[in-house]
């Protein structure tokens, strides 16, 4: 099934394991022994014929850093811990692959919702814009209004995040005047 | 066990956009339950959907909510088990490390708050076993169901991962089983009860979170239960409003009421189920209803 285009030995990053190492969850990430129970137990590997978490760790290992943060099985992983949980040798596997989602997003490799979900948190504190009859629908079910989110106290704390770059691209998409500060 | 409990009621994204009807029922027995909440007077996303684009943006988004609690003096209670997980790994990650706390309580007080870390996170399972209590919880049992076999589904993030939540045992989750055991209700084990209901990819890839519900429900059949019984918000989108979407994408019929265990709680307790949001619920249960 995997087909093996082969990788150039200038594309290989030897230093990117310690890279991966250093961010919060990656300690343990030298230890893995590649005896496969995360690929094994995964949710989402039974269903998809790219997603591997095996694989990405190994690719981590091997410094094959442009090959895995350009990869789109990346965004597969959906984040249930299954992984992590189970890991014998202690990696965080879920949280490695979390930290190589984050390195492609400020690479600016990002798949469309998460642009969208920001540009909905920054205008409401929520990532789903709720409907107004949502909200009046809460009076009719005796429910307690919605409070309002003191959004400009919350974008003040997002400043200097690294995301602002996601929110220019996401008001330039959806035509809407810049939102940020 | 106190005669009373207080907390903060965070809400998150999910259930005030489209899942009303585990805020109505989770209200309505929690009350009877004489437990108050508290309305928070703001709050933002916990950070859990947007966690692939920045660990730290996710960190100051849950800090946030942890610091504006703070200035009330109460926990947090939660009804969706995404938000208590990010709420109490932001709080343990910070409260562990004074480089990362220091760090975002930079960015809070450009917002003119402060994280000190001692705020406590409930998910609602959790408060019922640990705070509230099975006995009281049964002495409000007036219409016992008997006659209803229901599955459990507790979702990923009540657990796991294990180390941070530090509430159930992820491999073999037992509290959604003695919740629903007070109610009178028997369980039905099936198959794959631990497996993920795919809802955070739901926007990256349809067809695999969508094999995923598929799964669950054809087990959930298999083992001839009424009714699928979720503690989350997100696990019931994927079970019940998406069982439509999984039924039309496979060519299948699952026909499986999924209610949120507030839901079957309130049942027991007497109450009506338009008391209840039965009425929002997309897999109407009606023969369920029946037998109640």
């Amino acid at each position: 099934m995997s087909t093996y285009e082969g990788v150039k030995p200038s594309k290989i990053d030897p230093k990117f394991r310690y890279e991966v190492a250093k961010i919060p969850g990656g300690k343990n990430i030298l230890q893995c022994f590649q005896c496969g129970t995360c690929t094994s137990d995964c949710p989402v590997s039974r269903f998809s014929e790219k997603y591997r978490p095996r694989y990405i760790i190994r690719m981590v290992q091997l410094g094959l850093k442009e090959k895995v943060l350009n990869s789109d099985f990346l965004w597969l992983c959906a984040s249930c811990f299954t992984c992590t949980d189970r890991c014998p040798q202690g990696v965080e596997v879920a949280s490695v692959i979390r930290a190589l989602k984050n390195m492609a997003a400020m690479e600016g490799r990002v798949p469309e919702v998460f642009r969208v979900l920001l540009g909905n948190l920054v205008k409401t504190g929520y990532i789903y814009e709720i409907p107004e009859s949502r909200i009046k629908r809460r009076e009719t079910l005796g429910l307690p209004p919605l409070p309002k989110v003191n959004v400009e106290s919350l974008k003040k704390s997002l400043q200097n995040t690294g995301i602002e770059r996601f929110l220019k691209e996401a008001c330039q998409k959806s035509g809407e005047a810049e939102v940020w500060v | 066990m106190g005669m009373s409990q207080r907390y903060l009621i965070y809400l998150g994204c999910a259930i005030p956009y489209r899942v009303s009807s585990y805020e109505v029922s989770a209200r309505r027995v929690l009350n009877k339950l004489d437990v108050e909440l508290i309305e928070m007077p703001e709050f933002n996303c916990c950070g859990l959907p947007l966690e692939p684009l920045s660990h730290e943006l996710t960190l100051i988004l849950s800090a946030r909510n942890l610091a504006l609690a703070e200035q009330t003096g109460l926990n947090i209670l939660t009804l969706c088990p995404g938000c208590a997980s990010t709420l109490k790994k932001a709080s343990k990650e910070l409260r562990e490390s004074r480089a990362l706390r220091d760090e975002v309580n930079r960015h809070l007080a450009e917002g003119g708050l402060e994280f000190k870390g001692n705020v406590e996170v409930k998910h609602i399972s959790q408060a019922l076993i640990e705070d509230i209590g099975l006995d009281k919880i049964k002495r409000s049992i007036v219409k016992p169901l008997r006659g209803l076999r229901v599955a459990e589904h507790s979702g990923c993030h009540l657990s796991r991962p294990r180390k941070y939540i530090g509430f159930e045992d992820p491999e073999n989750p037992k509290a959604l089983k003695m919740l629903i055991s007070v109610t009178g209700a028997k369980i039905v084990e099936y198959m794959g009860e631990t497996e993920c209901c795919g809802s955070t990819i739901a926007a990256i890839d349809d067809k695999i979170s969508l094999s995923l519900v598929r799964e669950k429900l054809l087990h959930v059949k298999e083992a001839g239960a009424d009714a699928l019984i979720t503690v989350c918000p997100a696990c019931h989108i994927m079970y019940d409003a998406n069982q439509l979407r999984a039924e039309k994408m496979f060519g299948e019929k699952y026909s499986i009421p999924v209610l949120h265990y507030t839901q079957l709680l309130g049942l027991a307790m007497g109450m009506r189920p338009d008391e209840l949001g039965f009425d929002e619920l997309r897999v109407k249960p009606i023969k369920l209803l029946e037998k109640t």
